[in-house]
């Protein structure tokens, strides 16, 4: 084939890829970048800079365990408390990782990139991925920069200036659950994930009724399995 | 800053070391090339839907219903992205109508 011909077909589909991901992201925009203002400014007046705060959401870039980790930067120097702590905050990542398995075969070295950057919001913004035009491969790539741009990025900002929005963002963060909510709305919808939908809505809010919201997720998580795999032989989902 | 430089390096790659053991330990497992077990392939298929509600809990679990707002602004702005969902099935804008909702109802109702 023409190699120039070839290299803009592959321009079109990255742009269209790029297109698309960046209007999904929207949303995400809104929460991630603003939370991440919120993690700069609060590291801030902990005492550690841009910096800290930067080199944080880049090399561990794990949204509320980063929060979550404020009390031990102000504490009695204890890493293994922070390992086990970021082990338990993150275990959903496993899930994430087990549905990525099959998308994530054969597009090569970047998957790194895209594992080392899976988040909540990359991972269901990727899941729902349900246009055939689009390359699967440049749309991960896309999703999954742009949303750490806006976690990375709302970090340095707010580390840097502080509070750089000009208006009350109260409630905006609300961006998030409304995303997860309309993207739950699809998935009852469909037949084919109706089913597995209910089934992990009710785990999660049961085991958080249960065991109260410092300590609701592995429970949940569990819970699932068990319903998962037991299903599995009635053929129930 | 309360701990030393040094110490902070520290804490910072052993928070990122648990977050990624989880993210990576399935693709250890099951690397490009070794065929996936059919239950990890199951998993995978019901998994997603299932995190996605998982996820919706987990954004509303800081809801108390018991001290006011008893969760008013949340469900009903909840409410409003359904509904705008069913009517018109374009999640862009049942995101922005929620969003919008909630803002109003926390800067001008709920102060």
């Amino acid at each position: 084939m023409n190699p120039i011909i070839n290299d803009s077909k592959k321009a079109v589909q990255i742009k269209a890829a790029l297109s698309a991901a960046f209007k999904a992201t929207i949303p995400v925009f809104a929460s991630a970048y603003i939370l991440g203002v919120a993690y700069g400014v609060i590291m801030q007046s902990k005492g550690y800079n841009v910096f800290w705060s930067t080199l944080m959401s880049t090399v561990a870039f794990c949204g509320s365990m980063q929060f979550a980790a404020i009390p031990l930067l102000t504490s009695a120097f204890n890493p293994l408390q922070a390992f086990l702590l970021s082990v338990m905050v993150n275990a959903r990542h496993l899930f994430y990782s087990i549905s990525m398995l099959e998308r994530y075969r054969g597009i090569g070295k970047i998957r790194y990139f895209l594992i080392y950057v899976l988040s909540d919001e990359s991972f269901s913004i990727s899941y729902a991925l349900n246009d055939d035009k689009i390359n699967r491969k440049y749309y991960y790539i896309s999703v999954s920069s742009f949303v750490a741009l806006y976690w990375i990025g709302g970090t340095f900002t707010g580390g840097l200036l502080g509070q750089v929005i000009p208006f009350d963002t109260t409630g905006l963060d609300f961006a998030l659950t409304a995303l997860f909510a309309a993207m739950l709305f699809d998935q009852i919808k469909n037949n084919q994930t109706r089913k597995a939908a209910v089934a992990g809505t009710l785990c999660t809010l049961v085991c958080l009724i249960a065991f109260g919201k410092g300590s609701f997720m592995i429970p949940a998580m569990a819970l699932m399995l068990v319903i998962f795999l037991g299903g599995r032989k009635r053929s129930c989902f | 800053m309360f701990l030393t430089p040094l110490q902070t390096l520290i804490m910072i790659l052993a928070v990122a070391l648990g977050c990624q053991l989880m993210r990576f330990l399935p693709f250890i497992l099951f690397p490009e090339g070794k065929e996936i077990p059919g239950t990890v392939l199951y998993l995978g298929r019901v998994l997603p839907p299932a995190m996605i509600g998982f996820l919706v809990i987990y954004c509303i679990k800081g809801v108390s219903l018991l001290n006011s707002p008893h969760g008013i602004p949340e469900f009903s702005s909840l409410a409003v992205v359904f509904l705008l969902q069913h009517l018109r099935g374009n999640v862009m804008l049942s995101i922005a109508g929620g969003t919008a909702f909630y803002m109003f109802l926390m800067q001008a109702v709920f102060v």
